[in-house]
C-alpha cells in the first residue's frame, strides 16, 4: 500500500539522481522488515518491559507517598509532644508561683504575727518601767521626807533645843509642799 | 552497512547517496521482500537495542534505580507525559503503540548515526509505512469511536457559515496530506544529514581542505545528533496530536 501511495510522487526524482531511497524493488523488503521489527519491539514492550517500567514506578510512588504520610504523622505526633511539653512546662511554672506566694504569705503572716506579739510584750514591759519608775519615783519622795526630817531634827537637837517628832514633821512637810 | 566511498583517486568521487543503498547481507542476489538485507540487521540492531534499554534495563525493578533503569524510567516517562499532556489521560491505553514508534525511531535515527551504519529511517519506504500505520489507526479509530461525528473534525464550527464549505476542503487535503509530511519529513530530515556529512566527508580527500572537513563533519555529527533525536519527538508528538483529534474531533 505504501508502494502505492508514494509511487506517484517519487517518480520524477527516480531517474535522476539513482535515490535509493526511490529503487521500489527494495520497497517489500524493506516494508516487510519494517513490520516484523515494529511487532516485535511492540510486543516486547506491551509484555515485558511497559508492566515491569510502570510497576516499578507505581511502587516508587507508593513507598514515597507512604513515607511522607509517615513523616507527616511522625511530625504530628512531635507537635503535640512539644504541646504537652509546653503544657507541663506552664503548670509547674504556675505552681512554682503558686507555692512561692503561699511561701511569702504564710512568712508574712508568721512575721506580722511575732511582729505584734513584740509591739504587745514592748508595750508591756514599757507600762510595768513606767509603773516601776513611778513607784522608784514615789518611793524617793518618802525618803527624802525622812531625811529632811530627820536631818531637820538633828538640826535642831544641835541648836540645843529638842523639839518634837509632830511639830518638825509638820514643818517639813508644810516646806516640801511649798 | 554503507558502502564507504573515498575518494582515494586523484579526483574527487562522491557518493553520498551509497550509504542508503539496501543491499542483500549475504552475497550478491536480487532483493526479495524475505531477503536478509542491511535493513534486516541494522532493525535487529535497533531491536537488540530497545531489548537493552528497556528489559534489559529495567530488570532490577528497584525502587532507587540504577543508571540503567533511570534511563529507562525517563524514557517511559517522556512518552507516556507526552501522551498524557497532548492527548489526554483517556489515551493512555494507546501508550504502548506510540511508544513503540518512539522508541523504534529513535533507536533507528541514533544508530544511523554510527559510521557504516545504516540509517533505516532515511528510507521513504519505512516512514511512508509508518506514517500510513498511524494515519490509518487515528482514521479508522476516530471512525469507530466517534461514528459520523468524526466529520466534523472537517467542519470548523467556529467560522462563519459561508466560509465553512471552502474550510471544509483546506481540511480535508491537510488531513490527507498528513502521511506525507510527516513520513517525508522525517525520511527527508535523516537522508539529508547523512548526505550532507558525506559529502564533506568526500572533501577530506584534498589535504588542504581537510581540517576544515573534518571541523565540518564534527559540527554537523552534533547537529545530526540532535536533529535524530528531535524528529523522533517531532514524529511521536504529531501521533499523539492526530490521536487527539481522532479521540476528540471536535474544533
Amino acid at each position: 500500500m505504501a508502494t502505492e501511495t508514494h509511487g506517484a510522487e517519487a517518480a520524477h526524482g527516480a531517474a535522476e539522481a539513482g535515490m535509493p531511497q526511490l529503487d521500489f524493488s527494495t520497497f517489500p523488503n524493506q516494508i516487510f522488515w519494517l513490520l516484523v521489527t515494529l511487532v516485535v519491539i511492540y510486543f516486547v514492550l506491551s509484555k515485558i518491559a511497559l508492566p515491569r517500567i510502570s510497576t516499578v514506578l507505581a511502587e516508587r510512588s507508593g513507598t514515597i507517598m507512604n513515607d511522607i504520610s509517615a513523616a507527616e504523622e511522625l511530625k504530628l505526633k512531635a507537635k503535640e509532644a512539644e504541646a504537652a511539653y509546653n503544657a507541663a512546662l506552664a503548670e509547674a511554672k504556675a505552681q512554682a508561683q503558686q507555692i512561692a506566694n503561699e511561701t511569702r504569705a504564710a512568712i508574712q503572716a508568721d512575721l506580722d504575727a511575732a511582729t505584734a506579739k513584740a509591739d504587745a510584750e514592748i508595750s508591756a514591759k514599757a507600762a510595768e518601767s513606767e509603773k516601776a519608775i513611778a513607784e522608784i519615783r514615789d518611793g524617793a519622795l518618802e525618803s527624802v521626807k525622812d531625811v529632811a526630817k530627820d536631818t531637820a531634827k538633828e538640826l535642831v537637837a544641835a541648836m540645843g533645843s529638842s523639839a518634837d517628832a509632830r511639830s518638825i514633821t509638820a514643818a517639813v512637810t508644810a516646806r516640801m509642799k511649798g | 552497512m554503507a558502502t564507504e566511498a573515498h575518494g582515494s583517486e586523484s579526483s574527487l568521487v562522491f557518493h553520498p547517496m551509497d550509504q542508503f543503498k539496501v543491499a542483500p547481507l549475504f552475497g550478491d542476489g536480487p532483493v526479495h521482500w524475505y531477503t536478509i538485507t542491511n535493513v534486516t540487521l541494522w532493525m535487529a540492531i535497533s531491536v537488540i537495542g530497545v531489548i537493552f534499554l528497556l528489559v534489559v534495563g529495567s530488570r532490577g525493578r528497584a525502587i532507587v534505580p540504577s543508571k540503567g533503569q533511570s534511563i529507562a524510567e525517563l524514557t517511559y516517562g517522556f512518552v507516556y507525559k507526552m501522551i498524557e499532556d497532548v492527548t489526554g489521560k483517556d489515551a493512555v491505553k494507546y501508550f504502548p503503540y506510540v511508544m513503540t514508534l518512539f522508541i523504534f525511531i529513535v533507536f533507528s535515527n541514533m544508530l544511523g548515526l554510527l559510521p557504516l551504519s545504516f540509517t533505516t529511517t532515511s528510507h521513504i519506504a519505512v516512514t511512508g509505512v509508518l506514517a500510513l500505520l498511524v494515519f490509518l489507526f487515528v482514521t479508522i479509530l476516530g471512525f469507530a469511536k466517534n461514528g459520523t461525528k468524526f466529520l466534523a473534525l472537517f467542519w470548523v464550527s467556529s467560522a462563519p457559515l459561508a466560509v465553512r464549505p471552502l474550510l471544509a476542503v483546506i481540511e480535508l487535503i491537510s488531513y490527507f496530506v498528513r502521511p506525507v509530511s510527516h513520513s517525508i519529513r522525517l525520511a527527508g530530515n535523516m537522508m539529508a544529514g547523512h548526505a550532507v556529512i558525506k559529502v564533506f566527508a568526500g572533501f577530506a580527500a584534498i589535504a588542504a581542505i581537510s581540517p576544515v572537513s573534518v571541523l565540518a563533519i564534527s559540527a554537523m555529527y552534533g547537529l545530526e545528533i540532535l536533529v535524530a533525536f528531535i524528529q523522533a519527538y517531532v514524529f511521536t508528538i504529531l501521533t499523539c496530536v492526530y490521536l487527539k483529534d481522532a479521540l476528540h474531533p471536535v474544533h
